[in-house]
């Protein structure tokens, strides 16, 4: 088991035929089962090309109904980007998730106010994707850090979380699933609706919980995971040295009217009960501590 | 109506890398959208200002500093003058001075613009600020009747007076909420309408021009019954720059960090900060927390350095010279998780970049991922005084002691 995706999900590539689309789709092709999930690439006027042996669609609506597919993955340059996850909206699939980076917050707005009462989750956008080890890999995340095993990963950031997997494997600790849900202000999946599907998950036995300054959605976790939580859940956030009004790389990441620091998510987490280490070197040994 | 949230955004975001403008820059954008604001007009010398109250004419006129930070009324940077001797006294001593606020640091901040404005008999100062809001991803519309104040010392000690409206992006901001929040907050029923066109071209002003933020701090209602804006405030998202070629050309560089200009030219996300110890890592939420355990190790970082994805010789290189334009910085932490990029690749384009700005203070290296033994070969091979690290801590723990030799 796993959460959101396997080895039996069918992949869309909105942006395939870009230079990242194109390099990312041959690191995910060649990674566990990927030559059977990835199925189908989106490039608008260049439907009946392939790439690496996968038909090119026109439009998401066509790939899917020709392959089956239910998940698809967004490379397409920011001024786009929110319309091609509106594509994959209508097109009803299951997941979108959005590597994209730079994607303007107004037009992200709009994308999420159309996303109500639909079916489509959307991981990112501006995160690395979500990996589920020796299975599938959707994203950019480098493949070989990660091991199949009991530990879930969920973090706002990309190279944090290559940090956390690499401080797991170290310890021998593999994961069930990891999922960057990215570092933007307006964004789908929160740090809650991953806590849900680890909870839920059988394989998953622990949760490595990676927040970063900004916003309130660490919070809101750590009372959801207080009250409904039956797996031990450890917890760092990056960012109490972050001087306030600064955005820290992330448009996401910034303290504003003293709201959304490191300190304040820190104090609540350990109020809800979930261990925490101020110290990003020791996630991997803090996670062994609650098994 | 709904009140806000635990958690929602205020509105400070004004030090950040976020695109800034003037506030006669904000009145001029605000009244294409039908707000009202004082006559005025912007000058670029004493001799300007001096012309400019003429031209006004009227018996006051108002001597504004223009400069990016808040609270410049508080800092002397703001002068009511009641005789053209006044407004000369006023616009020399305000003109090139060093305005110091609680949002541009111990140094202030030169003034290069003023703003000279005629005067308004205000009745009533009230407070709109409008921001987007993550929690329920939607525009916010915040008003007080406390205008004039600091919105944060509101929120702190009297919550229950700001009232906030989370605005329909398909719809806009509705005649009945833009009535509602006006009246809440003490506009005079007759005054009502006016109120609600400023209302509504602030919030079309705002989704229109991709802004951030927006504040009018205060508005006012007038002795001869007029709502105006008396101040402006906007910020605008970077990431939508490239669709507004009019809000780009409002930049001031006068008014931005050298040092994060320069970094913003070769993509390198790159924020000052006031400690010794150099940092340069690649992703947001690393760098981040490369900089917490510095800190927790016993250092003081110097500065956040996301050098992205793609940390290609060129880009490591630029970065070194940010880090090194800074005279305080005393060491070199350089924190990389490979990741797809390979070890050795990153390894090269360190040791290219130390030799090239023949760097002379100590430089610890961390690098994880693909090819790892390779890239600690080439940092060994180079002969270039490189501390190894093994891990964060390892590297932490380094880079701090190397500063205490």
């Amino acid at each position: 088991m796993s959460i959101l995706i396997n080895k039996n999900s069918r992949v869309i590539t909105q942006g395939i035929t870009g230079k990242t689309g194109m390099f990312h789709t041959k690191m995910c092709l060649e990674y566990a089962n990927g030559a059977n999930c990835f199925v189908a690439g989106v490039t608008p006027k260049k439907g009946g090309q392939f790439y690496e042996s996968i038909p090119i669609f026109e439009n998401v609506k066509e790939a899917k109904e020709a392959t089956g597919a239910t998940v698809s993955v967004i490379y397409v340059p920011p001024p786009f980007a929110a319309a091609a996850i509106d594509e994959a909206v209508e097109a009803d699939l299951d997941l979108v998730i959005c590597i994209t980076e730079g994607i303007p917050v107004r037009d992200m707005i709009r994308t999420r106010y159309k996303m109500q009462g639909r079916k489509t989750r959307l991981i990112g956008p501006n995160c690395p994707g979500l990996i589920t080890p020796d299975e599938i890999k959707i994203g950019i995340m480098p493949g070989h850090i990660h091991k199949k095993g009991p530990i879930g990963v969920v973090s706002r950031s990309g190279t944090l979380t290559y940090e956390a997997v690499g401080q797991l494997r170290e310890l021998g600790l593999g994961q069930s699933s990891c999922v960057g849900i990215g570092g933007d202000p307006v964004n789908g999946m929160k740090h809650i609706d991953v806590l849900k599907l680890f909870n839920d998950d059988p394989e998953t036995e622990a949760v490595i919980m990676v927040g970063e300054i900004g916003g309130s959605d660490e919070e809101l976790c750590a009372y959801w995971i207080k009250e409904h939580m039956t797996k031990p859940v450890i917890g760092f956030i990056a960012g109490i040295t972050a001087p306030p009004g600064k955005r820290m790389g992330h448009a996401g990441a910034i303290i504003s009217g003293g709201k959304g620091t490191a300190q304040e998510k820190l104090a609540v987490m350990e109020e809800c009960g979930i261990k925490v280490t101020r110290n990003p070197a020791e996630m991997g040994k803090t996670l062994l501590s609650v098994l | 109506m709904v009140m806000a949230p635990r958690g929602l955004t205020t509105l400070t975001d004004n030090k950040g890398s976020l695109m800034k403008i003037h506030e006669y820059q904000a009145k001029e954008i605000l009244r294409h959208y039908g707000v009202v604001t004082p006559r005025g007009i912007p000058c670029f010398s004493v001799a300007e200002a001096i012309t400019a109250a003429k031209t006004l004419g009227g018996p006051v006129a108002v001597v504004k500093a223009q400069i990016h930070a808040g609270g410049r009324g508080k800092g002397g940077g703001v002068k009511v003058a009641k005789s053209p001797a006044e407004l000369e006294a006023f616009a020399k001593d305000i003109f090139g001075m060093q305005l110091i606020t609680h949002q541009t640091g111990p140094e202030g901040q030169k003034v290069r613009r003023l703003l000279i404005e005629e005067g308004a008999d205000i009745k009533k100062e009230l407070y709109i600020g409008m921001v987007v809001d993550r929690g329920t991803q939607r525009v916010a519309l915040m008003a007080s009747s406390e205008g004039g104040m600091d919105i944060e010392e509101v929120a702190a000690h009297t919550p229950e007076k700001i009232h906030t409206i989370f605005i329909d992006p398909m719809k806009g901001l509705l005649d009945k909420d833009a009535d509602s929040v006006a009246t809440k907050i003490g506009v005079p029923a007759e005054l009502v309408p006016q109120a609600r066109v400023l209302l509504q071209g602030l919030y079309r002003a705002f989704d229109e021009t991709d802004a951030s933020l927006a504040e009018i701090n205060p508005m006012v209602v007038t002795g001869d019954g007029r709502v105006v804006a008396l101040d402006a405030k906007m910020n605008f998202d970077s990431n939508a720059l490239y669709r507004h070629p009019e809000i780009t050309a409002l930049r001031d560089l006068d008014e931005e960090d050298p040092n994060e200009i320069a970094a913003s030219k070769f993509d390198l996300s790159y924020i000052s900060l006031d400690g010794n110890i150099g940092c340069l890592v690649n992703g947001a939420g690393l760098a981040m927390a490369t900089m917490d355990i510095v800190k927790l190790y016993g250092g003081s970082p110097a500065n956040f350095l996301d050098v992205g994805g793609g940390a290609t010789t060129e880009k490591v290189t630029e970065a070194f010279k940010l880090m090194l334009n800074n005279s305080n910085v005393k060491a070199i932490l350089v924190n990389i998780f490979g990741g797809i990029m390979k070890c050795d690749v990153i390894a090269e384009g360190v040791v290219a970049a130390a030799r090239e700005v023949k760097l002379s203070v100590p430089l610890v290296v961390r690098l994880e991922g693909t090819n790892v033994e390779l890239g600690k070969k080439i940092l060994v091979d180079s002969g270039l005084p490189i501390i190894s690290a093994s891990n964060m801590a390892d590297a932490a723990a380094k880079v701090v002691e190397a500063i205490r030799k």
